[in-house]
């Protein structure tokens, strides 16, 4: 199935991601070749068949709720490319 | 003596516990062969040298005060130097997972499995290239160029963890911890000659290991025998409070004395020798088949019918865990940043422009196959077609013990080869990505050489839990045989 460009650029924005008009044009052919390979996939019946999100058995361990000692808001913050020493900064949400 | 870095994991433990080495002395002598070597293989992203020589130390004064006292346990890869792939945190020191939108990046706290390898005495060498989120078959998706085979620089070492497989192999170091969501630590053991064993799910704690999809990440090992990475394996598996999705079966040490495969029922899957498969890599894995059965293994045909299958499902099902999981890397938090005017701009530029083209385009394809209206006909389907899949291995598996397998259709090929053609790389995980739709451990091996003298490996996967099974055999392989003792020509 060939995806339009529409889509690739919808699927961009959804993704977060700036795209280039060369590679809108690269990954609508290159996304449409991959799905086309992944169509076999609804010729099998499955109707019965229930699906695996993961191998394991699931489910929720639990420790006692006692609190330990976590990352400093100085190692959290180390990283950031702009920070004011006690939060994060980013470009104004709202206008 | 001759160069120490020639030495097996375990004859240089032997060597450390007699005092006729010292961890000092390794660790030179693995830095002195990476000054000389890496700037051709490009196996290294970032060395750890000083943490590596403070390492060293320590592990002297260990072996020092146990030959004191030697009945008490003492891991084996104590003062042993090793490697670490790049998406493995370790505090403090460059972790990048091969992508440009980590560059920098130093974190707080270290991977469960490094600190497990540290604690017990292993020296830390550096961080080793990977295709970008371990995303690739390769290592040319590294945002830090490509990685080269220590058998002919112009060829690829695999990936993703190619890094991490070129230094085992270029005796750059004595084991190596690599990642495996589709194959990613088999397949490049195969192309470079090395051992390597993908746990199964849930084995190994993933706590500080950068997700990529995360119902098949596992973290594993490679050295240069099954001998070697027996004791690696050990020390990284076994539960962890950090990571629910740890198993808390309990881990043993793996016994390799007189290992026999009397009665050993081998599984030979059709559908692993299709049309396609490069003669020499067929023909080398039925030998050792054949070995296997004198040393007195079965071969039993079976049929794992689903596995054409396999592919297309781990493409939608990978990209799409992937789409999701990639989602943190929005420049706010870590990373570089492209500074914008709002914060949707930001992020679009960020990601644009930091983001490799292979992770882009697997975080397109997730992105598409969980958006509305599409969910159903590829995700559900996908992950139904992955029960087929599973179930195909149980039904295999009540009837033998192991699997036997190539890991790769071909041995490693020329860089550029897939060019810009995405399908033809992903065809090279055919063979090994079931096992992490199953959850399977698999262990790849060197069973030969092609005409251009290229390593050829082996595959066998095991059920849930089997890893000591695998490394035995495995082990009982390398037995009758040196082609895990050759060298590359570096």
């Amino acid at each position: 199935m060939a995806l339009t460009l529409d889509e690739v650029r919808h699927i961009a924005r959804l993704a977060r991601l700036r795209l280039t008009p060369e590679e809108e044009a690269r990954y609508r052919e290159q996304l449409s070749a991959i799905l086309d390979y992944a169509a076999r996939l609804a010729q099998v019946d499955t109707a019965s068949i229930p699906p695996t999100a993961t191998v394991l058995p699931l489910h929720a361990p639990l420790r006692p709720d006692e609190p330990r000692p976590g990352l400093s808001a100085g190692q959290v913050l180390a990283n950031a490319p702009a920070s004011d020493g006690a939060m994060f900064r980013i470009p104004p949400v709202f206008e | 003596m001759a160069d120490l870095t020639d030495l097996s994991l375990l004859d240089a433990a032997d060597g450390l516990r007699s005092g006729a080495i010292s961890s000092r002395e390794l660790t030179c002598a693995c830095l002195d062969r990476i000054e000389r070597q890496d700037p051709a293989l490009h196996a290294f992203l970032a060395m750890t040298a000083d943490l590596a020589l403070r390492q060293a130390q320590a592990a002297d004064r260990r072996l020092s005060e146990w030959r004191r006292a030697p009945d008490a346990p003492l891991p084996a890869t104590c003062g042993i130097p090793i490697a670490v792939k790049d998406v493995l945190c370790l505090a403090g020191e460059p972790t990048t997972a091969g992508s440009r939108i980590l560059e920098g990046f130093r974190p707080p706290y270290t991977a469960t499995s490094v600190q497990r390898m540290v604690d017990s005495g292993a020296v830390v060498l550096g961080k080793t290239n990977t295709d970008e989120f371990a995303m690739g078959s390769s290592t040319e998706n590294s945002g830090y160029g490509p990685t080269h085979n220590p058998w002919d620089a112009s060829r690829v070492p695999g990936g993703s963890s190619g890094g991490s497989a070129a230094a085992v192999a270029g005796r750059l170091c004595f084991a190596a911890l690599g990642s495996d969501t589709g194959g990613s630590v088999r397949q490049p053991a195969a192309f470079c000659g090395v051992t390597g064993l993908k746990p199964s799910y849930g084995r190994v704690s993933r706590y500080g290991l950068i997700a990529y999809g995360s119902s098949l990440d596992s973290v594993g090992g490679l050295a240069r025998s099954a001998a070697d990475l027996a004791p690696v394996f050990h020390i990284i598996a076994g539960h962890d409070p950090l990571d629910s999705t740890c198993v808390t079966d309990p881990v043993s040490p793996v016994d390799l004395d007189g290992v026999e495969l009397h009665g050993l029922r081998i599984g030979v899957p059709d559908e692993y020798f299709i049309e396609g498969i490069q003669p020499e890599v067929e023909a080398s894995v039925r030998r050792a088949i054949e070995v296997f059965c004198r040393l007195g293994a079965v071969a039993i045909p079976i049929r794992l019918p689903h596995t054409d299958l396999a592919l297309p499902v781990y493409y939608l099902i990978a990209p799409a865990e992937a789409s999701a999981n990639l989602a943190r890397y929005d420049g706010i938090r870590f990373g570089p940043r492209r500074a914008a005017e709002g914060l949707m701009d930001q992020y679009l530029e960020t990601r644009g422009a930091l983001f490799g083209p292979e992770v882009k385009r697997r975080i397109m394809l997730g992105t598409y196959a969980l958006s509305a209206g599409y969910y159903d006909a590829y995700y559900a389907q996908a992950q139904k077609v992955r029960t087929l899949i599973k179930d195909d291995f149980e039904a295999a598996f009540r009837g033998v013990d192991l699997i036997a397998c190539p890991v790769a259709p071909t041995t490693a090929f020329p860089i550029g080869a897939h060019g810009d053609d995405p399908l033809a790389m992903y065809l090279e995980d055919v063979f090994t990505l079931p096992a992490n739709l199953a959850g399977i451990p698999g262990i790849a091996f060197p069973v030969g050489f092609d005409r251009d003298r290229l390593p050829i490996g082996m595959q066998l996967n095991g059920p849930h839990l089997s890893e000591a099974a695998l490394l035995r055999a495995c082990h009982a392989y390398q037995s009758m045989t040196a082609w895990h003792t050759e060298r590359p020509p570096l």
